[in-house]
Formats: structure tokens, C-alpha cells, sequence
């Protein structure tokens, strides 16, 4: 059935209006682009500019008072000695307790947050029904949203105490309360990317494996995860990177004390909290005591950056075992 | 071929020459040269990747869009070539109007906003004539009886074939030339399928249409001219009913008797 | 029967493993648990007008958040105000405009990498860009302009995955009629992202109403009796000033800490709601 031709002035109107398409079909020649369209192009391309002017920014910052840092003190010194009083009389400059605290909270923080953080995975991927898999990967989220200041005062507050009352000889600022804490805090970063690692082995590994007559738990523990450890170990690495870059919980609750130490029973200083430390004082810009933060800071930017390259290289290669 | 009844002939139809293009190193197309005439209906068959689609893009320069996308060759809109220095393919596109595989109206917008949102994207709506501009493309898309009652209704709310013809009806809306359809039916039922085809046969009167489709019948039943495309090179190209009943190539008797593609 | 045996010990190991990875999931959610319900008993009855109204004292019964309050509103308002448009900009730059070249994608690895810098390191960013160099001083807007570039990787990601999500056959659409990028993008693909790239921003802006670290190095101040008259003032917020009550000793002052906790959490719980509710309402609009 044909629609019908209407004889009416829409017609006659349309065939002027081709008429005037038809001389208006000249200027395919020109431009369409306004003045307006160019200036708005140009917006749009420093506000993409700005990502990498905030990196040299950072860079910047970061290595012109560190510049200025290693004009007053040695590197060796900085590499080598065991103690760091910047602020004493005898001043020290040897980076390790502060490194040394640093990494005592963010294993302490990994022991915890890798077992529990994979075996969650575990959970939702191979045995959450979807619905409850619906409620319990937001609720995990809401662990990572929780602002660290809280973190910091659960972990001085409540933590410690209770740790107090059956691990012997526990100091009132520890590394082991705030690395627990962080581990909480970085469980939801293991769970959420490992998870995704273990939906993204096929399922034809786990129908090889029931085929050959093995059961659930073997299947998991010795087929899937392995196929999947890129993925985790990438998670790892990240959630790691997380730790070490944690402020605040450890400024609440590990002490102000740098120590070379491996126990974590110890009150320590990270990295992190000592720069928030010199901060919260009066340290007048230009002294070499203003200029130790932005050493530190570099030391851990170098440290968190090598991480995440790593993070990322190991995510980047395809999981073994799959054809 | 039929012949115009207007006056002032200022359309002859588009002129390629030596058409090459691919994307980066793949060659997909290979000195195409035919004329399209105007006020007909063009077919181009072929089997999956011998080129029709890249061969059409190229006609409204959206084949460059793709990052590797590579051209030459000459492609004349009446006298302009439309990849000479000075022209701008932005306003080329408000002249050679396309319709795609999927139908795509804006779900953002209704449907008498689609119809019109080719001259409001480009800043030419003229508020007056807003509602002639909308009846008269709904009806001439066929499907003015279908939506009078309800054109501030959201676009996404029509069947397949209907959403397919208000996507007509919007590249009608800007008044161009010439109208390039790419599979405009591949993803319909048969009877939108037959719909459409009635109405590109009225449309012919007044556009210039390219259709690619890889449905010979439909080829055979919409079309005046036929071009038969085959691994990027033009093998034949003449009347339908010429092709379809004595072709000239050996291969394109192979290809409409079903020998491959 | 010696095969049925295996079978049961393997099923109460398969019962035991699954189990185990459920205490798993469980035992993070329950000390989080644990956490809320200990700052909800010391905090809750602290929580009063009088406590949202007054200023910090020595005296912990007599301390209030009010500055602080007033300056986390002020501080988010700028930093909301300076981090969306140019992390939106940036992700239509880069999503629309950008292409597939190399520069495009180093510029995508560097977000990646933004958004993996401990937030301290910000806070130096700023006090050796904005504090000294452009000589803001210890202001809310040297504090504002830290977070918002805190903030940015995050909102430019969020952003472009919303951009990404409009069919690239909108597009084509729109190019196929003659219009040019800018027109395509404003019309119709901004209003389709629009909901995600909203979603993103008051998300990431809420994230930011909880840092700490970055203002402690910029300068913001932990004992404040006034409130911020402009953006080059001083200024405090909720958490330096939850952080100052407690690094004291005093069970007083813990109380304090608490309520201001409370009263951190709420906030951002509601803004985090009304991100949420206002997602939904514009994407009923656009379907």
C-alpha cells in the first residue's frame, strides 16, 4: 500500500523548499566551524593538559626542595644511616626507621587483607548466590569509603586495647593495631579486583578439572586461582601501594617514635606520619628541616610509583594455562 | 532510468573516479569509477567484505573518520569534487544525508525533536517553520499517520521499522541531495522490510539513493541501477534488470545464482 | 562403601572451605560493625546543638565544631566548583577529541597513575605550589585547589567511562546530519553522560569532605575561634578538627571525637545518598 501523495500546500511548499536546498547545495566549499567552536576546542584541550601538569607538578615540588635537601646532607647518609632525628640537637638523616615503620604497618596490613581479601573473592565469584552477591559487594565497597580519620581513631581507641588484652607487652601506639586497621580498609581493594580476576578465567578450566573428577575446593585452590594469580597479584601490589601511602591511621595510632624495628609491637613512625608531623609544627619554609618532608615525600612517591608500574606490568600479561 | 521533469537540472548525480581507499595497510577498495544518477535508486551488492560499505561512507567522507582510514581518488557532487582542498566534509554531510544498519534515534529526544534535530544540531532551525518542517518529513517517511497523535513521545518508544523510518524522516528533514542507506533494513522484519522499500521508491523522485544490502531480491525490487561490488573491485555495473537477468560478468552470474557469497 | 566414605569427608571439606571463605566476607563487614556501634555509643549523646554551634574551647565540654563545619562546607563548594568542570572538560577532551595516538594514551596511563599517589603527597603539591609559590598562604583557597586536584583523576575517569557508555552510534548520527564534533557533543552526548559524569563528581567530591592529610600539610589550622571571612583566610574542617580532639589524652575530648565522627559520616552519607537519588531521577529522564 502506497502512502498517499498530499496535495496541499505542504507540498508545494517542499518543492520550493528543494529549490532552495539545491542552491543552497553550493557551499559544500567553506567551513562549518565558528570562532566560538575553536575557542571551545581550546578549553577542552588545556583541561586535558591539566593531568599532566598536575604529574609535573608533583615532580616539580617534589624534587626542587630535594634538590636543595641533598645540597646539606649526603646521600650516603640519607641511604645509610640507622636513625632519623631531624628535629633533635644531634640531628640524623638516615631514612630506614622511617622506611622500616612504613613497612612493618603495611605487612602487618597485607597479612590480614590477602586471606581474607581472597577468600571473599573466592566467596562471591564461586559461591555467592546473585543476590547476595547484590548486598555483599557494596557493603565491601562501603569499607573502602570510610574516611581514614575514622579508621585512626578506631585503631587508637578501640583496636589497641582489645589487642592489649592477649598480645604480651603491647605498646599504647603500635604498628600491629593501625596495620590491622589498614587491612581492613584495603580488603575491599583484594576482593573487588581479585573477583574480577577469578569471573574472568573461563569456564571451561573449571568444567576440565569436575571433568577429571576433582572437587570444588580443588578445583578453586588449584585450577582457577592459579589461572587468575596475574589478576590477584596485580590487586595485591595495589592494595600494598595503598598501605604504604596510608597518613592518617598511622599518625593516630603508631606513634611518632622512628625505630628500626621488626616488631610490631613497637611504636614506629611512617613515612607518612612523619610528614604530617613537621607539618602540624612551625617550621618555617626554606630550613633544612622543611625540606626533610619533601625528601621523605619523594622517597615514598619513587617507592608508591615503582609499585604501581609493577601493579599494572603484572596485569597487563595474560593469565597462564589457557590456550 | 527516469528521466526529471525539473526545470533547472542542477543535480547530475554523483561522478567516481578512480576511487581507492582502506584502512591503514588493507586495501579495501580499488579504482572504483561509476555514475550514480540523480532522482533514482542505486544498489550495491556484493558479498561480506568486498567493500559496499566503505564505498558509501566514502560518498559523505564519513569513511575517514576512523583514525587509519586512508582515501584518494575523485568523487564529484554535480561539479565539485567533494575531497577537494576547500571543502569542508561537515557541510558536505548536510547535502548527502545517511541512514544506517541499526536505527539510531536520539532516546534523549522526542520524536518531533528527532525529525528536527539535524537543523537544530547545526544551528539552522527556523522556530516558524518548526511544525511544516516536521509534518512534511513524517509524511514524506511514511509515517506521519502513525505518530501525528503523539510527536512529543520519546523516540525510543516506536518498533524497529518505525524507529528506522523517523531516522528517515530526520535525514530528510535537512533537505539534501543525495540519501545513502547502509543495510537500512538488515535488522527488521519482513513487513518493515516492505514498508521501507515502498517508500524509497517514492523518495526517488526527488534524491538521488544509494542502498547497500546484501538481499538480492531487494535489490531486485527497489532498484533502477545495480553496481556489484567483489573483493573492493566494481565488477558490474547497469540496469537492474539487466543484471539481475543477462549480466554482462561471468562472476556476477556466479554470485546472484547463489554460487557463492 | 569405602567410596562413600571419601565422599563424605570430601563434602564436610567442601562445607568447611565455603564456610571459611564466607567468615571472610563477614568478619571486615562485622569489625566495621564493631567500629560504628563503639562511635555511635560515645559520640551520639555528645551530639547536640549546642556542640554543632560553638567554637573549640580547652574546655572539652564547651568545644564545638562550629568553624570546622562552616569550612568543610566552604572548602567543598571550592573544590567542587574548580575540580568538575576541568575534570569534565578533560574527559570530553580526551574521550571526544583525543583520538587513539600515543599522546592520548600516555595521558590516560598518567590518570591511572594520579589516581595511585598517596594523598599526602598532594598536600606537598600544594604547599610548594599553591601555599608558596603562587603565595595563597595557609588559605581555604590553597586547601580547595589541593583537593580539587586530588580529586581530579577521579572524576576524569568516572567521567569518561560515562561518555564512553553513549553509543557510538548516536554519534555517527550526528555526523551522518552535518554537525560538527562540538554541536554533536553538546547536544546529545553530554546529555546522555550526563548522569554518570554528575554521579562521579558528587562521589568523588564526597571522598574528598573526608581527607585529612593534605590540608594538615597545606596549613590548615587545628585550633580556630573564628569563621573564614574569604577564600584567602584560614580555615579548618570536620576531620583536622576530629583529628585534634583525638590526639588528646582526655576521655572528654574522645567523646568529642566521636560525635564529630558521627557527624562526618552523615554528611557524607547524605550526600552519597542524594548522588544516588538524583542518578536515577535523570536517568528515568533520558531512559
Amino acid at each position: 500500500m502506497s502512502s498517499s501523495k498530499p496535495e496541499t500546500n505542504i507540498e508545494r511548499a517542499s518543492a520550493s523548499k528543494d529549490m532552495d536546498a539545491r542552491v543552497r547545495r553550493a557551499s559544500i566549499k567553506g567551513s562549518s566551524r565558528s570562532i566560538g567552536e575553536s575557542v571551545i576546542e581550546k578549553c577542552l584541550a588545556a583541561s586535558g593538559a591539566a593531568s599532566i601538569l598536575v604529574t609535573l607538578g608533583i615532580i616539580y615540588t617534589l624534587s626542587a626542595e630535594t634538590i636543595a635537601f641533598f645540597a646539606e646532607v649526603s646521600f650516603a647518609e640519607f641511604l645509610l644511616d640507622t636513625e632519623w632525628t631531624p628535629l633533635f640537637s644531634t640531628k640524623h638523616f638516615g631514612i630506614w626507621p622511617l622506611v622500616s615503620g612504613t613497612l612493618i604497618t603495611s605487612v602487618a596490613a597485607i597479612a590480614f587483607a590477602l586471606p581474607f581479601g581472597l577468600l571473599s573473592a573466592i566467596y562471591l565469584c564461586e559461591y555467592a548466590t546473585p543476590k547476595a552477591r547484590l548486598f555483599l559487594k557494596p557493603a565491601l565497597e562501603v569499607l573502602a569509603g570510610v574516611p581514614t580519620i575514622v579508621y585512626g581513631f578506631f585503631a587508637l581507641i578501640v583496636v589497641t586495647p582489645w589487642l592489649q588484652a592477649f598480645v604480651p607487652d603491647l605498646a599504647g601506639f603500635n604498628a600491629l593495631a593501625p596495620g590491622l586497621v589498614i587491612g581492613i580498609m584495603i580488603t575491599p581493594m583484594i576482593a573487588s579486583l581479585s573477583e574480577d580476576a577469578l569471573y574472568a578465567v573461563p569456564n571451561t578450566l573449571r568444567e576440565a578439572s569436575y571433568g577429571l573428577g576433582a572437587d570444588k575446593v580443588t578445583t578453586i585452590l588449584r585450577v582457577v586461582v592459579p589461572a587468575a594469580r596475574s589478576g590477584i597479584t596485580a590487586s595485591v601490589l595495589l592494595a600494598i601501594s595503598r598501605a604504604v601511602g596510608e597518613t592518617m591511621i598511622v599518625a593516630i595510632a603508631a606513634g611518632q617514635r622512628p625505630t628500626m624495628t621488626i616488631d610490631p609491637r613497637e611504636s614506629v613512625q611512617t613515612m607518612t606520619a612523619f610528614i604530617v608531623q613537621v607539618s602540624m609544627g612551625d617550621t618555617p619554609a626554606g630550613t633544612l628541616e622543611y625540606r626533610t618532608i619533601f625528601a621523605v615525600g619523594s622517597a615514598l612517591f619513587l617507592l608508591t610509583f615503582c609499585i604501581n608500574l609493577l601493579s599494572q606490568r603484572i596485569a597487563r600479561s595474560k593469565y597462564e594455562g589457557v590456550a | 532510468m527516469t528521466t526529471s521533469n525539473q526545470s533547472e537540472d542542477v543535480q547530475s548525480g554523483i561522478h567516481i573516479r578512480d576511487l581507492n581507499a582502506g584502512f591503514g595497510d588493507n586495501q579495501v577498495l580499488k579504482n572504483i569509477s561509476l555514475d550514480i544518477p540523480p532522482q533514482s535508486v542505486t544498489a550495491v551488492i556484493g558479498p561480506s567484505g568486498c567493500g559496499k560499505s566503505t564505498m558509501v561512507r566514502c560518498l559523505n567522507r564519513m569513511h575517514e573518520l576512523v583514525g587509519s582510514a586512508w582515501v584518494n581518488g575523485s568523487v564529484k557532487l554535480g561539479e565539485d569534487d567533494i575531497y577537494g582542498s576547500n571543502v569542508d566534509p561537515v557541510l558536505l554531510r548536510r547535502t548527502v544525508g545517511m541512514v544506517f544498519q541499526k536505527p539510531n534515534p536520539f532516546p534523549h529526544l522526542s520524536i518531533r525533536d528527532n525529525v528536527l534535530s539535524g537543523l537544530k544540531l547545526t544551528g539552522r532551525l527556523v522556530a516558524s517553520k518548526a511544525d511544516e518542517i516536521v509534518e512534511r518529513a513524517l509524511v514524506d517517511a511514511a509515517l506521519w499517520d502513525e505518530v501525528k497523535d503523539r510527536l512529543d513521545d520519546a523516540g525510543r518508544g516506536l518498533s524497529g521499522g518505525q524507529q528506522q523510518r523517523l531516522c528517515i524522516a530526520r535525514s530528510l528533514a535537512v533537505s539534501p541531495d543525495v540519501l545513502l542507506m547502509d543495510e537500512p533494513c538488515s535488522a527488521l522484519d519482513p513487513i518493515a522490510t516492505a514498508k521501507i522499500e515502498d517508500l524509497i521508491r517514492q523518495l526517488k523522485e526527488r534524491y538521488a539513493i544509494v542502498i547497500v544490502t546484501h538481499n538480492m531480491q531487494q535489490a531486485a525490487r527497489a532498484s533502477d541501477m545495480t553496481a556489484f561490488l567483489l573483493m573492493g573491485e566494481l565488477v558490474e555495473f547497469t540496469s537492474t534488470s539487466r543484471l539481475f537477468t543477462q549480466p554482462d560478468d561471468q562472476r556476477t552470474e556466479d554470485y546472484i545464482t547463489g554460487k557463492f557469497g | 562403601m569405602n567410596a562413600w566414605a571419601s565422599e563424605q569427608r570430601s563434602r564436610t571439606g567442601e562445607r568447611a572451605f565455603r564456610s571459611l571463605c564466607l567468615f571472610a566476607v563477614l568478619v571486615p563487614l562485622a569489625l566495621l560493625g564493631a567500629l560504628l556501634f563503639d562511635v555511635a555509643l560515645d559520640g551520639l549523646g555528645r551530639i547536640d546543638l549546642d556542640f554543632l554551634r560553638n567554637y573549640p574551647s580547652r574546655k572539652a565540654e564547651r568545644a564545638g565544631l562550629l568553624p570546622s563545619l562552616v569550612g568543610t562546607v566552604y572548602l567543598i563548594s571550592l573544590t567542587a566548583l574548580l575540580a568538575v568542570p576541568l575534570g569534565a572538560g578533560a574527559a570530553v577532551y580526551l574521550e571526544e577529541y583525543g583520538g587513539r595516538t600515543r599522546l592520548s594514551k600516555l595521558v590516560e596511563v598518567n590518570i591511572a597513575n594520579l589516581a595511585g599517589v598517596p594523598s599526602v603527597i598532594y598536600g606537598l603539591l600544594g604547599l610548594g605550589i599553591f601555599v608558596r609559590t603562587c603565595g595563597m598562604g595557609r588559605s581555604l583557597l590553597a586547601g580547595a585547589c589541593t583537593l580539587a586536584l586530588l580529586i581530579l583523576p577521579i572524576i576524569i575517569i568516572a567521567s569518561r567511562e560515562a561518555l564512553r557508555n553513549v553509543p557510538k552510534d548516536l554519534r555517527d548520527a550526528c555526523y551522518g546530519l552535518g554537525a560538527t564534533k562540538w554541536q554533536t557533543t553538546r547536544q546529545v552526548v553530554l546529555p546522555l553522560a550526563l548522569p554518570g559524569i554528575l554521579t562521579g563528581s558528587i562521589l568523588a567530591v564526597s571522598r574528598a569532605i573526608g581527607e585529612t592529610a593534605p590540608l594538615i600539610v597545606v596549613g590548615a589550622s587545628t585550633y580556630i575561634t573564628f569563621l573564614p571571612d574569604g577564600p584567602m583566610s584560614p580555615f579548618s574542617a570536620l576531620p583536622i578538627q576530629i583529628f585534634n580532639w583525638v590526639s588528646r589524652p582526655n576521655e572528654a575530648f574522645l567523646e568529642n571525637a566521636s560525635a564529630g565522627i558521627i557527624v562526618l559520616l552523615v554528611t557524607m552519607l547524605s550526600i552519597n545518598a542524594a548522588a544516588l537519588v538524583l542518578r536515577a531521577r535523570l536517568q528515568a529522564r533520558i531512559g
